[in-house]
Order: structure tokens, then C-alpha cells, then sequence
């Protein structure tokens, strides 16, 4: 599942699949309610709107997080976190650990069932004021808040 | 004024200074537009009561009540200056107690609006980067108090002073005036900030305001008959012949060319009047002001970019404006420092050196971006026009001959990516970034390498199918993207600029300040 991640980078936790996959399932399922409400309405023959929103919908749902996930990375370097994500829109950032101002761990309720954590660094730029790295397993994620911290000294601004 | 206590902090607020009594008459003078709506909205519902002599009463009653509130307000606001922060206590039933540590406050001004001028009266912002820009104001105290506090912070700030001999500090200012503009000068710049933008808040408030006009005001109508009511027809005008009525057309543009002119000298003497920068031992100080005075200072090592702006225009003059990029705003128009709005670029550069800023060695140190990155652009507009053409010969049974004529809808945008091309640049040294940007608003922005906050390779789609990439720094209070490098150069940078960062000591760096 992982070998599209360039060697030098960790790949995130598989169980993000997983929760994306849910989090995709959830947020989308609005759209085929829409769906089968206008199927029900009978405006024009049966299938038309269920059949094509539906088959998006499990392509989002399903086929999409398995790609995501794919290209997410992430490197915690001796002196810098460094994530990579996306293939359409690429995004390689770096931030160095004594530019980061706090660093938030955030568990929602799905993530909690797979033992999943979303960390966030926050910095002072305006580009990347903050930077987001999801499908941590919960104690990495807090290792690696810690080994963060730890390299924080003070803020130059 | 009050001791400045220092030990223990009295939390239940009782101590600490007051602000000075007479900024409660200039806080309620200048309050008083925000009473226009209430007080017309008491005069209405007095008015079908047929009592004439209520509406004073009203009026007063409300004058009355604000001016209360207003000094509830002031008897229940402390400001306090403690051994490591300033505290400040107030509301009237909400108390809120903030304290600001010295360490995190970025800059003390100074604002002086005409009344509070007159009375010897000065408003001081402490600004501390935080999102919340009014979260520490004194409204008002004396100039001679809010000198003192901004010694005192300083003092504070380079570690000086011990907590007792506060009231002792003289102001070191070895100040020395770096550039400054004369009235030739700010009057030169208004003519550059031509501005029509009184007839859009003219138009703004007839549309606020329209239902106390006597008449509609967007009925020609109306116009054309008060016309007539003097002896001008519509019929006169048209019959004046060709000749008067290119006179009148010229006469109507030129009044409105000399509107936008004197309108952008007046903002302009409003704002930039008396402007003087000076250097100070620990950065810059900056006065300007017709009627309102502000007085800010900018700490040289909070500067994180040097913006160098011009224009088409005023380029060939050789006037360019300076600014410095940090967390703190500068003004609610302005979020940069605006470190000299108009000055040759000698002068520029003086200043930008004062902040340690260098000149880039000539422009053939810099690169210019892919060609192909604009080209592409405009690719993507041509399909649209060419569907156009289509839709024309078979939905309107145009020529087909004719309707290539659309294709000069590809000139406009064409012209517009190449200036963009020809003017943008990107570059770097040892120490400094370089970017080059805008054909009306032409940007040269520096950025030292350490102060770099994050490094982003950014691609989109098209850009990765030609092997092109973004580079965007994160810095703080601004931004710096280079665009159209091939991938493997904005890998190469961001490394050397990665080094650089990674290399830097920042228990250093904060000991020099």
C-alpha cells in the first residue's frame, strides 16, 4: 500500500484508511439522501439519479482514502518536520522545530476508536501558519509533540 | 500620577493609575456620531406625542446617560506597571484583568487625534502580535505619561533596570532622523495617490442615508427639471452643437480629473504630514500627521521582510515607498510598517540597511521564472474563447471570418502574463531572499534566510506535468512565493535555505535583543 512513498519518508497509519474512509462515508451520505429523495420523487426514469451518485459516492468513499493515503509522508528530522501530501496538488513542507509555536494533538471520536491523532504545528508564517498531520497512531503522535517540545527553545519573533 | 508599585499585585483592582480624567470629555466628544441613531430614533417616537419640550429633554437624558457610562468606565479602569508586565483592570460589571509581559510586547505607539492633541492627551497601544488589535489601549493619558511608559518598557526590555528606580529612567534617545519628507515632497505624493474615492463614499452615503433626502436621488428626472427650472433644457444642450458639447464633456472630465487630484493630496497631507523616521538605539520611530499625530515604534529585530514597492509611473521619477513586514499592523489600511511612503531609492536603501537589510547585487542576480508557466495560462483561456466562436456561428449564424475576431479577447490577457513574465524575479544570496512581482504595483520583497518560518514545494496539476514548482515561505506578518522554478531548483533552495535555519543558535539571537 505504501510504495508510492518515497523511501525517505514515514508513511502514516494504515488505520487511516480506515477512519477517512468513515469520516468520507459520513460527510458525503447527505448527497445520496438528495439522491433517493429525488429518485422517490419520480422525475424521470428509476436510476438516474441514484445510480451515478451513488457510484461517485462509493468511489470518494472508498477508492479515494486508499489514495490519500498513499501519499501522505511525513519525516521527523533531527531538527525539522517535514510533510508530504497530495498528487494532483502536491504540497512538500518543511518547519523547522524552532519556528513552531505550539503544537495541538487532536482526537475526534472515530480517530479514538482506531487509536488515531491528528497533530498540529502552528508557526507565525502567513503561508503555513499551520500544518496538519493526520492518521498518527495516538502514541506517536504524542512522542512526537514531546520530542517537539523538547527542541523548542524561544521564539525569535 | 500614581506610585508605580512593584511586589505583590493587588488583584481585587483598586490599584494602580487611572487614565487621565480629561480623555473622558474626548472619548465622549468623539462618541457622539455613534449617538446620532439612537437619539433620532427617540426624537421620532417623541414626535407624534405633541410635546415639543420632550425633545431636549430626550436629547439630554441620552447625553447624559452616555457621559455616565462613560466615567463608570474610567473610575473602573486601573493600568498597572508591575516588575514583569503591564496589568490592565476594567469593565464595569465584567471585570477583565489582562497583563501583558514585557517580553511579548512588539512595539508601544502613540496615536494623538485633533481634540485629544489640543488637551495634551495621547492614546497608547501596546502591541503584542496577538490577533486582537484593541486588546491593550490606554484611552488616554498625558503625553508626558505616555513618554514615560514607552521609556519605561524599553528600559524594561533591555534589561536595565531593577523594579525600584523606574521613575528614574531618562528616555535614552540617541535618536538620529533618517529620512523625513518635506511638504514639497508629501505634496508630490498626493499628486501620485490620485483617488476618486470620494464619489464612492458620497455614493455610499446618499444610499445610507437617501430616506432623508427631500427627493430621490437616482431620479434624472428630477435632475433634468431643476435643470429646466434655471433655463437649461435637454433641448439647449443638444442643440449647442458638437463643439460646446465636447467643451462640456472636457469641462466635466477635468473637474473630475482635478476632484481625484486634490482629493489624494489632502488624504495624503492628512496622513503623511511632518513625516519623520528616526533611528533609535533598539530601532525605528516613526511621526507623522496633519491632525492626528501617531508616533509608533518599530524594534529593528522584529523587522522579518523589507517590501520595496513602485510604479509604472512614479518609476521613472525614481520614487519607490519602503516597508517593513512584522507581526504588529501598522494601521487598519496598512499592515506592513511603512518605513518611507515616497523616496528615491538611495534613501531606500539607507534605511533598509539601517535594518540590516542589503541590496541585491544588481539584477543579473536574479533569475527570471519559466516562460512556460504563463504560456500554459493562457492555453487554458483559449478553448474558452474558441467554444465562443463556435457558439456564435451555430447559435447566431455569424461568419464564420467574423467571429475570428474573438481572438483578440486572447490580447488583453496575453499583455497581462507577459508585463507579469517580464517583471517577475527570484533570486537568493548568502543571507537574503528576492522576489520580484507586479507590473502596476511592482514589489521587490527581501527576506533574510533565518527568518524563514516554513518552506512549502508546492505543485499543482499542470505545473507537475512541466516539471514546475512553487516555493512558498512562511514569514511572519507576510508572505514570499516564488513561482515557475523547475522542481529541481526549488528542491536545491530549499535546501540551502533549510541549512541556513537549521544552523541558527536561537538562545544567540535572543540575547542580542
Amino acid at each position: 500500500m505504501t510504495d508510492d512513498t518515497p523511501p525517505e519518508l514515514t508513511p502514516l497509519d494504515p488505520a487511516y484508511v480506515t477512519t477517512s474512509r468513515i469520516a468520507s462515508a459520513l460527510g458525503l451520505l447527505p448527497f445520496v439522501v438528495g439522491a433517493g429523495v429525488l429518485e422517490f420523487a419520480k422525475l424521470l426514469p428509476p436510476g438516474t439519479f441514484l445510480v451515478p451518485i451513488f457510484l461517485v459516492y462509493a468511489f470518494i468513499a472508498y477508492t479515494v482514502p486508499a489514495r490519500r493515503y498513499r501519499h501522505w509522508g511525513y519525516d521527523m528530522g533531527k531538527g525539522q518536520l517535514r510533510v508530504v501530501r497530495g498528487y494532483m496538488f502536491y504540497r512538500d513542507t518543511i518547519v523547522p522545530f524552532g519556528r513552531i509555536q505550539h503544537i495541538d494533538v487532536d482526537q475526534g471520536p472515530v480517530d479514538r476508536r482506531y487509536g488515531l491523532a491528528k497533530l498540529t504545528v502552528h508557526t507565525a508564517g502567513n503561508y503555513n501558519s499551520t500544518v496538519v498531520l493526520p492518521g498518527l497512531a495516538h502514541t506517536d503522535a504524542l512522542a512526537m509533540r514531546e520530542a517537539i517540545r523538547a527542541a523548542i527553545r524561544q521564539d525569535v519573533l | 500620577m500614581n506610585h508605580a508599585t512593584d511586589g505583590p499585585i493587588d488583584v481585587t483592582g483598586q490599584e494602580g493609575e487611572c487614565l487621565h480624567i480629561s480623555g473622558l470629555f474626548v472619548g465622549f466628544v468623539s462618541g457622539l456620531p455613534q449617538l446620532l441613531f439612537p437619539l433620532f430614533a427617540a426624537i421620532f417616537g417623541v414626535r407624534k406625542s405633541d410635546n415639543p419640550a420632550l425633545i431636549p429633554i430626550i436629547i439630554g437624558a441620552v447625553l447624559a446617560l452616555s457621559l455616565f457610562f462613560r466615567w463608570l468606565g474610567w473610575r473602573r479602569f486601573r493600568y498597572h506597571v508591575g516588575g514583569h508586565d503591564i496589568r490592565v483592570e476594567k469593565g464595569i460589571l465584567n471585570r477583565t484583568a489582562r497583563s501583558i509581559p514585557y517580553d511579548r510586547i512588539q512595539d508601544v505607539s502613540f496615536e494623538q487625534k485633533p481634540l485629544a492633541r489640543m488637551m495634551g492627551l495621547s492614546e497608547v497601544k501596546f502591541e503584542t502580535g496577538g490577533g486582537d488589535g484593541d486588546d491593550a489601549t490606554l484611552r488616554f493619558v498625558t503625553l508626558e505619561e505616555a513618554n514615560r511608559l514607552r521609556a519605561l518598557i524599553r528600559a524594561r526590555k533591555a534589561g536595565l533596570t531593577e523594579a525600584h528606580n523606574v521613575r528614574k529612567i531618562v528616555e535614552p534617545e540617541d535618536a538620529e532622523t533618517i529620512f523625513a519628507m518635506d511638504g514639497q515632497r508629501v505634496f508630490i505624493l498626493g499628486l501620485y495617490s490620485f483617488s476618486l474615492v470620494i464619489f464612492a463614499v458620497l455614493g455610499g452615503l446618499t444610499q445610507q442615508f437617501d430616506f432623508l433626502l427631500p427627493f430621490d436621488f437616482w431620479d434624472f428626472k428630477h435632475w433634468i427639471g431643476l435643470a429646466e427650472e434655471r433655463g437649461v433644457s435637454v433641448k439647449q444642450i443638444n442643440g449647442v452643437g458638437l463643439f460646446a458639447q465636447l467643451i462640456l464633456a472636457f469641462g466635466a472630465v477635468g473637474s473630475l480629473i482635478f476632484i481625484g487630484f486634490a482629493t489624494g493630496v489632502v488624504r495624503t497631507y492628512l496622513r503623511e504630514h511632518g513625516f519623520r523616521l528616526d533611528q533609535t538605539n533598539k530601532g525605528f520611530r516613526r511621526r507623522r500627521g496633519l491632525l492626528t499625530l501617531t508616533d509608533v515604534v518599530m524594534p529593528t529585530h522584529r523587522v522579518q521582510a523589507a517590501v520595496v514597492q513602485t510604479g509604472p509611473i512614479r518609476k521613472r521619477r525614481g520614487w519607490h515607498s519602503l516597508k517593513f513586514v512584522s507581526l504588529a499592523q501598522d494601521s487598519k489600511e496598512e499592515s506592513n510598517f511603512v518605513a518611507a511612503p515616497f523616496a528615491t531609492l538611495s534613501e531606500v536603501w539607507r534605511i533598509a540597511q539601517a535594518a540590516t537589510f542589503a541590496p541585491p547585487d544588481g539584477d543579473d542576480r536574479l533569475q527570471r521564472g519559466a516562460a512556460k508557466h504563463w504560456f500554459t495560462q493562457l492555453l487554458v483561456i483559449v478553448p474558452v474563447v474558441l467554444a465562443g466562436m463556435a457558439a456564435l456561428v451555430v447559435f447566431a449564424d455569424a461568419a464564420v471570418g467574423r467571429t475570428i475576431v474573438l481572438l483578440l479577447l486572447l490580447v488583453l490577457p496575453g499583455a497581462l502574463f507577459w508585463l507579469d513574465w517580464r517583471q517577475y524575479r527570484f533570486g537568493l544570496d548568502d543571507h537574503q531572499l528576492y522576489l520580484k512581482r507586479g507590473w502596476w504595483q511592482q514589489q521587490l520583497t527581501i527576506a533574510p534566510k533565518v527568518k524563514v518560518q516554513s518552506i512549502e514545494i508546492a505543485q499543482g496539476p499542470l505545473a507537475r506535468r512541466q516539471g514546475l514548482a512553487s516555493l512558498r515561505f512562511g514569514i511572519a506578518g507576510g508572505t514570499l512565493e516564488m513561482i515557475a522554478l523547475p522542481l529541481a531548483t526549488a528542491v536545491a533552495i530549499r535546501d540551502t535555505v533549510m541549512e541556513k535555519v537549521a544552523a541558527v543558535d536561537y538562545s544567540a539571537i535572543n540575547q542580542s535583543h
